[in-house]
């Protein structure tokens, strides 16, 4: 087939590949995860990203490399998207020392400095706060970096949603809100949850300039995440993106969905399915071919194996990394000297 | 040498730091225009301006989650959470973020950062504002814990707990900010280590521990026991995490005896952790039975007659010691 000049949401046919092909590693490197969690070589709670892709994709790929981000604790998706590499994000997920946090943090817990990738955090909506704070400090040290903190459906209905909004909106800071509606709160429906069905009223209530977006498409998601980022880096203070997605898998690992019926899911992964609406987008413009599609998706399940054959063949920490971490100066114990 | 106020000395420490430091910060409810609840920070918006100077929404867990992010990024941000009462609507931030994201991060991140706060009872405030509630936070692995008792400690602690590379609670008695006490003169620079207790009053025969506004009661009720011929040793604790137990057990040796005296609760709490430390670490060393005083087992009252039995005072100290050492040993 023909691939055509035009260009989808003013995106390169390269760049459409590499948004396509990370939503490939998302799926595979989760899919890889949920394998080795039932295979015991995860523990713990997992988190799973697969459904939403769309959104982790379309919105960190208009960040710059020293913007910020923060998560919850369906975070490994937007941990790669920021440049962790696959093999630390699964070596964490197994517990081993070349995790990003040697084996200290798990599943809910990725961490780079060097990619500004501030965690996974296991408190609902404990990171808006954070991140409120790190956009703080940019403008307070005059540098012109956005930090987006994503968080679920449920994370609204805490306080500090409504207390993060008002100081960011309060003190114009550089952050960007970015709510994954997947309609669930693990098993508590959306619907049930929200006296009004948007978050817009909310948004608004701190002025806070706010969209909702398709979750699904990824290009939408894209456009809406870059009009934010370009508002936000201009200095003109917060904004809210309410993205409505849906998981396909259960809350975490344990989850048996009683909450939601089979046809429900059955029906958003057959129709809905962000990989398959982005690569229906990319023929239909002529900017891609299965072939395509089908070499990106062996590159990531490729890369997805080799991940956990990394984490496979790293070590677990030494049992002296118990007690190192816990203060800058390494002074643990709960006695000045004694207990050394 | 001159003498000022514990909320003077404070204010010193803030303003010192600041002027050093242009990542240090100070945030928190009603701190720039109103001068702080306590006047801890009153005049500090004239000197370095709103940007550095911030009053916040009344929104504990805001301004501590973003004390907590701005510190992330190098910052070294001073929360003052008005009262540790109020610090339980962000003790989430304080518990689960500030002091675990080190360890759980594999020791990427550091969190400079110092909370501020009055702590205490015996103001006819309330049970709700009565609290010390010190040990709550003394519990958790990756916080340093500072509780001063004088002029001199609070300025050079909080000097060091600015510079600190990790967070630190700093607790301030709400009835120590207008006690005056000797610091060096303006232009000495002086710190103080956040691990170390200090030996206030000098004795051989009995210890007496505490922190924070107690330790001003005990060393009362070492005067009237020095005038029964009683030498007690009164440490105070300064820190309460970390605790300087070396210190704490070379008295013991020497003295054989221990009182314990705070004014929070009794139960599962500071005095009860120290006894046990003593008890593990000291046991061969002591020849009667450790003696805790500390505050009633209740909420605070408010009523004055009622609120003075909540709070231990001198005599319960005084009676305690009598308790534990030995007339015999007095005469020898």
């Amino acid at each position: 087939m023909a691939i055509s000049n035009a260009t989808l949401a003013g995106l390169t046919r390269a760049q459409l590949l590499e948004m396509h092909y990370k939503m490939a590693l998302l799926r595979r490197f989760e899919e890889k995860s949920a394998e080795e969690y039932t295979r015991g070589k995860i523990g713990g709670f997992m988190h799973l990203y697969i459904g939403q892709e769309a959104v982790g994709v379309g919105c960190i790929t208009p960040l710059r490399r020293d913007d910020k981000v923060l998560a919850s604790y369906r975070e490994h998706g937007h941990a790669l998207l920021k440049g962790m590499t696959p093999n630390e994000v699964m070596a964490e997920l197994f517990g081993k020392v070349d995790g990003c946090s040697k084996g200290k943090g798990g599943s809910m817990h990725m961490w780079s400095n060097e990619v500004g990738m501030f965690g996974g955090n296991g408190i609902v909506a404990a990171q808006l706060p954070i991140a409120t704070g790190i956009a703080l400090a940019a403008q307070y040290e005059g540098r012109d970096e956005v930090t987006m903190v994503f968080f679920g459906d449920g994370a609204v209905d805490e306080g500090a949603f409504h207390e993060s909004l008002n100081l960011a909106s309060l003190w114009k800071l550089p952050v960007i809100f970015v709510c994954e509606n997947n309609q669930y709160s693990m098993g508590m429906a959306v619907e049930k949850a929200w006296a009004v069905d948007s978050l817009l009223p909310r948004a608004a209530a701190h002025g806070v300039p706010a969209e909702q977006v398709d979750g699904m498409d990824v290009l939408k998601v894209y456009e809406a995440a870059t009009r934010a980022v370009e508002h936000t880096r201009s200095g003109k203070g917060p904004v809210l993106l309410e993205i409505k997605t849906y998981r396909f898998r259960g809350h975490s690992m344990t989850d048996p969905t009683y909450y939601r019926t089979r046809e429900e899911a059955e029906e958003w992964r057959t129709t809905r399915d962000p990989i398959g609406i982005f690569e229906k987008h990319l023929l239909e413009a002529g900017q891609a071919a299965q072939s395509d599609f089908e070499e990106n998706d062996a590159k990531a399940i490729q890369v997805a194996e080799e991940a956990a054959e990394f984490a496979e063949n790293s070590a677990f920490p030494e049992p002296e990394e118990l007690y190192t971490d816990i203060m800058v100066d390494d002074s643990t114990a709960l006695s000045y000297r004694y207990e050394r | 040498m001159r003498t000022v106020t514990f909320r003077d000395a404070l204010r010193e420490a803030i303003r010192e730091e600041m002027a050093r430091d242009e990542r240090v910060f100070i945030m928190g409810e009603d701190i720039a225009g109103y001068g702080g609840t306590y006047a801890v920070t009153k005049g500090l918006i004239e000197e370095f301006g709103e940007k550095r100077v911030r009053d916040t929404p009344l929104a504990e867990e805001i301004f501590t989650g973003a004390g907590i992010g701005a510190a992330l990024m190098g910052l070294r941000p001073i929360v003052e959470i008005m009262t540790i009462n109020f610090s339980l609507l962000a003790s989430d931030q304080i518990i689960n973020s500030a002091a675990k994201m080190r360890y759980m991060f594999g020791g990427q991140p550091a969190v400079p950062i110092v909370f501020r706060m009055t702590v205490g009872g015996g103001a006819q405030r309330g049970a709700q504002h009565s609290q010390m509630l010190e040990s709550f936070y003394a519990h958790i692995p990756g916080l340093k814990v500072a509780i001063p008792a004088t002029p001199y400690d609070a300025k050079g602690m909080l000097k060091s707990a600015i510079r600190d590379p990790n967070p630190v609670l700093f607790f301030e008695h709400e009835l120590l900010y207008n006690v005056k006490g000797e610091i060096p003169d303006e232009g000495e620079e002086y710190t103080l280590p956040l691990d170390r207790g200090d030996i206030k009053r000098e004795g051989q025969h009995v210890t007496i521990l505490s922190f924070s506004r107690m330790v001003h009661v005990c060393l009362q009720a070492a005067e009237d026991l020095a005038k029964e011929g009683i030498e007690a040793e009164v440490i105070d604790l300064r820190s309460v995490r970390p605790i300087d137990i070396d210190l704490i057990l070379d008295s013991v040796k020497k003295t054989n005896r221990v009182v314990v005296a705070e004014e929070g609760w009794k139960y599962y709490g500071t005095g009860q952790g120290l006894s046990a430390l003593i008890y593990e670490h000291g046991f061969d060393y002591l020849d009667a039975p450790i003696q805790h005083i500390a505050g009633a087992d209740v909420p605070m009252p408010y009523s004055k007659p009622l609120e003075r039995l909540a709070v231990p005072r001198k005599e319960d100290v005084v009676n305690a010691a009598r308790r534990i050492v030995p007339a015999a040993l007095v005469r020898g």
